[in-house]
């Protein structure tokens, strides 16, 4: 237990946090803690949660990633030509088709890096740049409507109706939102594979000498963010039912915030699942929060902001050192062996 | 037909002469665009031996290492035979496969990873997918640090351990991937006594199981007590392998740096000089308690101590880093009390710290930029922008004066070896015309030969009349080098040693006792 909670201090802090917020928004607003809310919670973050495992692994490895919500949306363009050449499509190719695509565009990403050793947010800034110029230019910001019946029809995995009459239900995205979170899950935790990515984000140089394979790390991370994009970008599309060029840029940023809310390491080498839950679901509910008490949307970033500023430096003032410079230094000093 | 068969007879006759080599090196040459780092080097270790591979910076080591490891190809011609069996070449997987493995100085593990994960990293290494379990590497891990006999929290994070404690992590580590021959590249370089003492004591429990150790050391003392064989390395040739039995500190230092580097008592009696510095009942609640001592113009003070004792602690006080409880400190009879770095330099105390490559230069800048750095005001010219006529010229005199071997003033500091980015540093600092020079560990990490001229140099500048604090914790280094010697223990100053009369065993049974 003493190990367990060593291990996760961000993320059990996240989660001490969201619940005092949760506490809070249910005594101030009755419509919080209604199923109608929480479901549509759920509905509206389902892209953000899967953009942002996506992004953990890559900030895991040691990098970052800007380009990915513009990824998407390109992906979503290309995939409406590719599902009209192929005759309509469906659900499975679907997935085929914006998971492959999202990859290459992750996989130009890794080769950018890897083969040119720059640094990764250079890259993916070109990149951000690249991808939506070539996608205003190609488009000529034209948005689509007419899409294929299986895109835009509303699949439900969950439905209810509450004692007033009120439908509250959970769409498709949910669950591919899930399957996803569990698969990076697996991957990150359970498998040698993410064993060597938390090294090489830790150590590159101590990880390249014992032998891992740099070249394949950079490509599992950034194919990886690829297909998370991808897969977003296509469940976007079926909750928004419209493919809009500039639909989905400036998202990144919020998931990237959510991420480093959640406890990775901006230098790589650490993160969690559970934390990158719990930063997707403290933004998410901060702004639900803020829109329930009528607050202004722009207070919404500013507060996001602050928290991220508070959230970071007091997450690098560890509580051990804190304590190492308190008054019970000396005490601390023989319990923990330091020096 | 002929040839093979003259090859298999060599191998049984060899095999019949030496029953127990672990390594066998012969003919090795090695060149790098027409400079010869390596040339006929022979280097044999016997199995479960623990040798010593010495030499000072630039001889070689690290390339012989990086041969036998598969960094690099040696040149046609060198003969290589591991735990006996002939290798047309190495590479660094095959070399893992036969169970060599290398240590090096930064250890190369993972600082957010746990103990066990560390321990176990290496069988997670390949591209094909499969399941990790932590509870099977937890236990493998387990069982490695029983057989090494040491106790370590294996679900600590590695950033939360001393230095001392991860190189137990990175030794287990090689342990786990099934190591019979570990090179270990400058082991000891940041550990205090104890720490080496206890690490030591691990080398010894491997040998005792029959792996074989390979210590590369700077550190003479520990190199005649640990190995049983070394191996001496001068300019990429072999000097000689001699058994430590019979090896003397002295012979040792002259076998590595081909001079002779006597160790004479310096001592000189100061008593009757001026104070410099003097400290009356110095308190800080939990590092050190009533701390009295002086400093004479023209005196080098040692201070003794193992860690934990308060040395460095007590240097932090003295240039303002940290706020005694209670005390006095005064500079040539005026009463100071630092409150910053900044207060202490205008005193005119100067302290180059421990942490020299991390904490004393900026690696990435020149030369002469590092050591006018403190003194920026000197060098401004018209405007008040930098003057590079002054800045030149203050630079060349430092750079003559403590006869730092640099290319350029405007090279890169990285450039410079371990020896010479010390002597920058103390340019730096006494650029700033200090009254007090506080050493702190001045020769961690620095060569043999290298160390004696540094303290040839705090030696001319105590004759110049500064006065000077040098912070050990070896014991021979400030014998030899103090005019007296105060050993601290627990934060208070225990015993004041005279070199001059006592001998250096006496100071040695006191601070190890």
């Amino acid at each position: 237990m003493h190990s367990l909670i060593k291990g996760y201090t961000v993320e059990l802090r996240l989660l001490a946090v969201l619940l005092l917020m949760c506490i809070g928004l249910s005594a101030s607003s009755e419509h919080f803690l209604t199923a109608g809310n929480l479901t549509a919670l759920l509905n509206n973050n389902a892209v953000n949660l899967i953009w942002a495992v996506g992004l953990l692994v890559v900030l895991i490895s040691g990098g970052i990633d800007i380009s990915f919500a513009v990824a998407a949306s390109v992906v979503q363009y290309v995939a409406v030509y590719c599902f009209t050449a192929l005759g309509g499509g469906n659900w499975f190719l679907g997935f085929v088709v914006c998971g492959m695509l999202g990859v290459g565009l992750g996989l130009i990403n890794a080769y950018l890096i890897h083969s040119f050793r720059i640094i990764s947010i250079v890259v993916t800034i070109a990149t951000f740049n690249a991808f939506f110029g070539l996608l205003m230019f190609f488009t000529s910001g034209r948005f689509i409507y007419n899409l294929p019946r299986w895109w835009v029809d509303r699949i439900f995995i969950f439905e209810h109706q509450s004692a007033d009459g009120t439908w509250s239900e959970l769409n498709l995205s949910v669950a591919v939102m899930a399957a996803c979170v569990f698969a990076t899950w697996l991957i990150i935790a359970r498998t040698n594979v993410g064993r060597q990515i938390y090294a090489f984000g830790d150590n590159p140089e101590g990880a390249r000498r014992a032998g891992v394979n740099i070249a394949f790390m950079q490509a599992v991370a950034f194919g990886w963010m690829g297909l998370m994009a991808g897969i977003a970008g296509l469940m976007q599309v079926n909750i928004v039912k419209e493919v809009v060029p500039n639909a989905l840029i400036g998202r990144e940023l919020d998931v990237l915030a959510a991420v480093v809310l959640g406890g990775a390491r901006l230098g790589g080498g650490k993160g969690s699942i559970l934390g990158c839950i719990l930063g997707v679901m403290f933004v998410a509910i901060t702004q639900n929060g803020l829109n329930l008490l009528g607050v202004s949307p722009f207070a919404f970033q500013m507060i996001i902001g602050g928290v991220i500023l508070v959230a970071i430096s007091t997450s690098n003032i560890s509580f051990g050192d804190a304590l190492a410079r308190g008054p019970l230094a000396d005490r601390f000093k023989i319990w923990s062996g330091r020096r | 037909m002929n040839a093979p068969a003259t090859e298999n007879a060599g191998q049984v006759a060899s095999a019949a002469e030496s029953p127990g080599w672990a390594l066998r090196l012969s003919n090795v040459n090695k060149a790098f665009e027409g400079v010869q780092a390596l040339k006929d080097v022979a280097f044999r270790v016997r199995l479960g031996e623990i040798h010593c591979l010495a030499g000072e910076n630039g001889c070689g080591k690290s390339t012989l290492i990086k041969i036998v490891t598969g960094v690099y190809s040696p040149d046609p011609g060198t003969e290589i035979e591991v735990f006996g069996k002939r290798l047309a070449s190495v590479t660094p997987a095959s070399a893992r496969a036969l169970g060599i493995s290398v240590i090096w100085q930064d250890l190369a593990l993972f600082p957010h990873m746990t103990v066990a994960e560390n321990i176990a990293f290496d069988e997670s290494v390949g591209m094909l997918p499969r399941l990790y379990t932590h509870g099977a590497s937890y236990k493998r891990a387990d069982r490695i640090l029983r057989r090494l006999r040491v106790d370590l929290d294996l679900n600590a994070t590695l950033n939360s351990l001393p230095i001392a404690q991860r190189q137990i992590v990175a030794i287990a580590r090689a342990l786990h991937g099934h190591a019979r021959l570990i090179f270990m590249d400058e082991p000891t370089s940041s550990l205090t006594q104890s720490e080496t003492n206890n690490l030591l004591k691990i080398v010894k429990t491997l040998s005792e199981e029959g792996v074989s150790v390979v210590f590369v050391s700077h550190r003479l003392a520990e190199v005649i007590e640990i190995s049983s064989r070394l191996t001496v390395l001068r300019n990429g040739r072999l000097v000689g392998v001699y058994d430590t039995a019979d090896m003397t500190q002295t012979r040792l230092g002259h076998l590595m740096t081909g001079q002779d580097l006597v160790s004479e008592i310096s001592a000189r009696d100061r008593t009757d000089r001026r104070a410099v510095l003097e400290v009356e009942g110095l308190n800080r609640k939990g590092e050190f308690s009533d701390i009295s001592l002086d400093v004479k113009s023209g005196e080098i003070v040692g201070v003794i101590g193992l860690i934990g004792a308060g040395r460095t602690e007590l240097a932090h006080s003295l240039i303002g880093m940290t706020k005694p409880d209670s005390g006095t400190i005064r500079l040539d009879g005026r009463k100071i009390a630092p409150r910053s770095v900044r207060d202490a330099i205008a005193a005119g105390i100067a302290y180059v710290s421990e942490d020299r490559l991390t904490l004393g230069l900026i690696q990435q800048q020149s030369i002469a930029a590092n050591i006018v750095i403190t003194v920026l005001k000197k060098v401004l010219g018209k405007l008040g922008l930098i003057s590079p006529k002054r800045e030149a010229s203050l630079v060349s005199n430092w750079i003559e004066n403590l006869s730092i071997q640099v290319g350029h003033p405007e090279h890169a500091v990285s450039t410079l070896s371990g020896g010479n980015q010390q002597r920058v540093v103390l340019a730096k600092w006494l650029t700033t015309n200090p009254r007090l020079l506080i050493l702190d560990s001045p020769t961690v990490g620095v060569d043999v030969g290298a160390r004696a001229g540094i303290f040839k140099i705090a030696r001319k500048l105590a004759d110049e009349g500064i006065a000077i604090l040098l912070i050990s914790d070896e014991v021979h280094e400030v014998h030899y080098n103090s005019d007296r010697v105060l050993h601290m223990l627990n934060g208070r100053v225990v015993w004041e040693h005279d070199p001059a009369s006592a001998s250096l065993a006496d100071l040695e049974s006191r601070v190890y006792a």
